[in-house]
């Protein structure tokens, strides 16, 4: 083991680790943006409406993240609508392509973990709720979407954890996130093992803080379930 | 050729689903186990393989794996050994959900009643017959669906042995996409694909569910 080639790289490394952090956050906060809707839609009872949003979460739960994001990044060339528009500005750079392809991704994920929630919603706080005299949308607002989230919390962050594992895909299409900076240190000097290992380390420490971050949240959001002390 | 692709990472996925079970299986029994040694070494195990994203485990496994055989075998006087990405991409991800199997199975024996267990000393069976007639097949149905899970995620991840070079459904879809200029279309029939692996483990598990819960009322 070599710790030299480490220590000497570490701002590589670090430079790395913020851009995981920004792909991460970025196609989180966007995902999750997507997936409300999409969990609302999928919950319908209006066929029509629901079985888009179902579609969509079958496809992206059903297929790789890898095969996803090859469809964006190498796919969209493909199609010449897409090279003239505006929207190329974004499909060729990789670095938007990985963070459409994660948030649509975890978009589809999301979007299940919240219908699951969504359907057990007590029926009784539905009956509450029109008995009060609320619309449909305050019912949503205040009752129900709350409700579901507080429920949604323990999958949602293991969720949280699999977009950051997913996030090293992202070292695959030229990226310099983590794992493409493991990959440059690998490929200049050599030393696989500890390159990766080192990745590996950093991405282990931000599991851990994003399981502790749940773990706080968790508490605060869990506060009236908690056994009474004395 | 897609085809092919096809075959073989259905050969990858129910190698590594063997490995992960056998692995799953010992883990489960270290993680319950009285030996506190046993016991850390299965939760180092789990804690590490579900805090590293499966692709650097991977290339841990393959760039680095491959030196230190070497260096091993260096030192004992065997011949250059080279590990075939096929080898090196069915041995992590047995390896890595064999971690996420140990949960499951560890769950799945934690919710087999203890009476049963009780009831099955009494009979004087040994431990090992305990586990086999017992534990084992009661522990089945309450694994069941968390099994499925991981055997769906399991499927998905076939798709990083491309990254090492093995030459997989999607290797060789990025292989004819840049020969005809469709590469839209080919990475499209590779999703497709593993919508039809998905869809059809989907059928077949709750077939299995179905089987396994046969004596389970339902409301």
């Amino acid at each position: 083991m070599d710790y030299n080639v480490i220590v000497d790289n570490l701002p590589l490394y670090l430079e790395g680790l913020w851009v995981t952090i920004q792909l991460v956050v970025i196609a989180l906060v966007s995902g999750f943006g997507l997936a409300v809707p999409l969990a609302l839609m999928a919950v319908s009872k209006i066929s029509f409406i629901s079985y888009p949003a179902k579609a969509y979460i079958y496809f992206f739960r059903g297929t790789p993240l890898l095969v996803q994001m090859f469809l964006l990044y190498y796919g969209m060339g493909q199609f010449e609508a897409i090279r003239e528009s505006v929207f190329w500005m974004l499909f060729k750079e990789a670095y938007w392509c990985s963070i459409i392809a994660f948030a649509l991704n975890t978009a589809g994920y999301t979007a299940e973990i919240l219908r699951g929630s969504i359907e057990q919603t007590p029926f009784g706080e539905t009956e509450a709720s029109y008995a009060c005299g609320m619309s449909k949308f305050t019912m949503y607002r205040r009752i129900i979407l709350p409700g579901s989230f507080r429920r949604a919390l323990p999958a949602y962050g293991n969720e949280v954890i699999f977009m950051l594992h997913g996030s090293a895909l992202a070292g695959v299409i030229t990226i310099v996130d983590l794992f493409g900076a493991a990959k440059i240190v690998n490929s200049r000097y050599f030393v696989p093992f500890e390159s990766f290992i080192t990745a590996g380390f950093f991405y282990l420490c931000c599991t851990f803080c994003i399981v502790w971050f749940f773990k706080w949240v968790e508490k605060h959001w869990y506060k009236h379930l908690r056994p009474r002390t004395s | 050729m897609i085809l092919e692709g096809m075959v073989l990472t259905i050969e990858v996925a129910l190698l590594s689903l063997l490995i992960a079970v056998i692995l799953g299986l010992f883990g489960a029994i270290a993680k319950l186990s009285k030996s506190r040694i046993a016991r850390g070494i299965a939760t180092v195990y789990t804690t590490l393989i579900r805090g590293i994203p499966d692709l650097v485990l991977m290339t841990i496994i393959f760039y680095g794996g491959q030196i230190q055989v070497n260096n091993l075998g260096d030192l004992l006087g065997w011949d250059y050994i080279d590990i075939s990405p096929f080898i090196a991409g069915t041995l992590t991800i047995g390896f890595i959900f064999g971690a996420y199997m140990t949960e499951t199975f560890r769950g799945g024996i934690l919710a087999v009643s203890k009476g049963e267990i009780e009831a099955a000393h009494a009979f004087g069976m040994k431990r090992w017959q305990v586990f086999m007639r017992i534990t084992l097949p009661l522990m089945i149905r309450h694994a069941l669906p968390g099994f499925g899970n991981n055997w769906m995620v399991l499927a998905k991840t076939t798709a990083l042995v491309s990254v090492i070079g093995l030459h997989d459904m999607l290797y060789n879809a990025g292989v004819a996409g840049g020969a005809t200029r469709q590469p839209f279309t080919f990475y499209l029939v590779v999703a497709l694909m593993y919508l039809c692996i998905t869809g059809i483990s989907d059928i077949g598990l709750r077939w299995v569910n179905r089987r396994f819960s046969v004596g389970v009322r339902t409301v």
